[in-house]
């Protein structure tokens, strides 16, 4: 691909998009992108369908109809080669994390590495060690297994396997779900600083509307099948919808309105 | 990646005044530069002297986490420990990237180093292992007995829902293959028979070998091994899956009874089982037997068959057969269900546990076999 389209072109586009179980439709006629270097927040209800949208953009399911477009390009147009090439600029944290528990921290870390590309191991060690510090895992949690760690250690964890080939398309799906509200809190700021660093693009799903509220530049939100809206934070307050305005008006979404202000 | 075709390579320019360096990277600082440059950055740092480092990154291209690292390899000391260093020329996101890098090098990480001493230290743990593992299905079974026979006196408190479906998975579902498996068994013993006593001139005895191997031994252990590995595999898998979700746990807590909800469900699905299994595997055996002495060259009608059978080997064969078939069934289940709960929180330990539970199981019936034919034997039976 030529720079040119790699530096202009929205990183994920998604058009058109139709998904179904069977005869349950999940998503119908749904249009998406991510722009550059932007942090977009995906909300809607239970049950909508937003893993299954991550799925669909991250290639774990094809949909059944419409494209997905990556740095510009359509995804069922690229060579194994391109494929496997833009893989490689995209990072993931699964809702669970979805650490491998046979491995420990460190060589989950090392996982992509050893994959994708020809480093010595100790230095393939030093730069696990360096993203483990990156995500602020204390530096002996490096050899513990997954089953040793605590839900946000893990989740810390998986964003570490994730920014191992420095991304620059990251999801993260409820990445702070299950957090006490101060590890919820340090890991919006890591995200914020992580993008910072490492110039990424992100893509989180979340229901924390602190996250929502402090580090998102756009909200978008998964209702009736489609993304109904996707666009600043005050702009999607006052999209007309009851769905909406319920999740907005409600008295959690005010306080952290008001704690996000102050 | 995508990046590679039009990277540039990585370069730097070192210069040193006094007591400080000026460190001037130029190209791209990424993944793919750094395993090449690493070795000559990092021989020539530790040939200089200096306490401060100055960056200046005016032709710097891309930089990624793997290449801070690199410029961060300059403020290393030793753990712990780093010189000082400013970033005099630099975007933000590189500032910060630096920062990180710099931060990072500081941390120790621990080491993992091997010992001779280590496969010493193993061989100790697996004996110890070993030792404790027997206790434990011992105590195991001792366990499930008090909460299988206080059951027994309150029948009502028998899931029996999952008892019966567990019939059909462990009971049903088996039947075809045992039939089968038991059919060639008698089959081959029934020819061998007929071959080697024929040499003898008594070929008509291949009768009493069908009948008391295969009613006596065959059936019942094939079965019972049979199960071993089709049930016990699932049993294991099952409740260490339901162990690793924390499902015993959620259990525990509701105030249900791991015990009564998943150990003596299987055992009694396999108490009701494994003997109409045998069963099945009995008949199937002597069909067998007869089929080859009536259509084979020696040439026994059924009748003629089952007259012989009837007068020398008896019922006594059958139910020598039989009554071994609950112990089997207890052994299955429990090292099933022990082994399942055994399951620790990592997918290795859900592999070895099955292992453990098939192996464990298939020895557990033959032992225990072997017990019951000095048993016999020493009764005259
Ligand atoms: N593999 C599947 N087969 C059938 N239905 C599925 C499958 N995966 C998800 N679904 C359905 O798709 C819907 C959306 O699920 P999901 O994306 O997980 O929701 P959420 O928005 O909470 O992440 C749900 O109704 C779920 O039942
Ligand atoms: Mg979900």
């Amino acid at each position: 691909m030529s720079i040119e389209d790699k530096d202009t072109a929205p990183p994920m586009e998604a058009h058109g998009i139709l998904t179904q179980f069977g005869t349950n439709v999940i998503h119908e006629n749904l249009d998406f992108r991510v722009e550059k270097g932007e942090i977009v927040g995906l909300v809607g209800g239970s049950g909508t369908g937003k893993s299954v949208l991550l799925n669909t953009m991250l290639g774990l399911k094809e949909p059944e109809g419409g494209i997905i477009r990556y740095f510009g390009r359509d995804r069922t147009e690229l060579t194994k080669e391109e494929r496997e090439a833009i893989n490689n600029e995209m990072g993931v944290l699964f809702q669970g994390g979805a650490l491998f528990s046979s491995l420990s921290v460190r060589e989950n870390i090392m996982v992509p590495l050893r994959e994708h590309t020809d480093l010595p191991v100790p230095l393939m060690r030093e730069l696990a060690d360096m993203k483990i510090h990156m995500v602020g895992l204390p530096a002996q949690s490096a050899t513990l297994y997954p089953s040793d760690l605590s839900g946000g250690m893990k989740k810390r964890a998986g964003l570490a396997r994730s920014l191992s080939l420095d991304p620059k398309l990251l999801f993260l799906d409820e990445p702070t779900a299950g957090l006490d509200p101060v590890g919820a809190n340090a890991f919006d700021e890591l995200i914020l600083g992580l993008r910072e660093a490492m110039d990424l693009t992100i893509l989180m799903i979340t229901h924390d509307l602190d996250s929502l509220y402090t580090i998102c530049d756009r909200v978008a939100v998964l209702v009736d099948k489609r993304i109904a809206i996707a666009d600043t934070l005050p702009k999607v307050q006052e999209y007309d919808h009851p769905w909406v305005k319920e999740y907005f008006g409600g008295p959690r979404s005010r306080a952290a309105l008001k704690a996000g202000k102050t | 990646m995508s990046s590679n075709s039009n990277s540039s390579p990585a370069k730097y320019v070192l210069t040193q005044e006094d007591r400080s360096i000026t460190f001037r990277p130029n190209g791209d600082w990424t993944l793919d530069q750094v395993a090449a440059i690493d070795p000559v950055l990092t021989a020539e740092l530790q040939a200089l002297d200096y306490d401060m480092v100055y960056y200046d990154f005016t032709d710097l291209g891309e930089l990624d986490t793997a290449g801070a690292y690199m410029f961060a390899r300059a403020v290393r000391i030793g753990p712990g420990q780093r010189h000082f260093w400013v970033v005099t020329e630099g975007t933000k996101g590189q500032q910060t990237l630096m920062q990180a890098a710099a931060d990072a090098v500081k941390g120790k990480p621990p080491v993992v180093d091997r010992q001779w001493y280590d496969s010493l230290t193993r061989l100790g743990k697996a004996t110890e292992r070993f030792f404790t593992e027997v206790f434990e299905t011992l105590a195991f079974i001792g366990k499930f007995f008090a909460v299988f026979f206080k059951l027994m006196l309150r029948p009502r408190q028998i899931r029996w829902n999952s008892v019966v479906s567990l019939i059909e998975e462990i009971g049903l579902n088996a039947a075809p293959i045992v039939v089968t498996l038991c059919f060639f068994i008698g089959a081959v013993i029934a020819y061998m028979g007929a071959s080697l006593l024929a040499s003898f001139g008594a070929s008509v005895f291949m009768v009493d070998l069908v009948g008391v191997s295969v009613l006596r031994e065959l059936a019942p252990i094939i079965t019972a091994i049979l199960i071993a590995g089709r049930s016990d595999s699932a049993f294991t898998a099952q409740i260490g899956a339901m162990k690793m979700r924390q499902e015993v746990d959620a259990m525990t807590v509701i105030g249900l009874d791991t015990f009564e909800t998943l150990v003596v469900p299987r055992a009694i699905a396999c108490l009701v089982s494994l003997p109409i299994l045998t069963f099945l595997g009995m008949m199937s055996g002597v069909f067998a037997g007869m089929l080859i002495a009536w259509t084979g060259e020696i040439d026994i009608s059924p009748v003629l068959f089952f007259q012989r059978l009837n007068e020398v080997v008896g019922v006594k064969a059958f139910w020598v057969g039989m009554v071994k078939t609950p112990f089997f069934a207890v052994i299955i289940a429990v090292i099933g269900c022990r082994q399942g709960l055994a399951v620790t929180g990592s997918v290795e330990s859900l592999g070895s546990r099955t292992t453990q539970s098939v192996v464990q199981s298939i020895f557990a019936v033959i032992a225990v076999n072997a017990i019951f034919a000095i048993l016999f034997y020493q009764m005259g039976i």
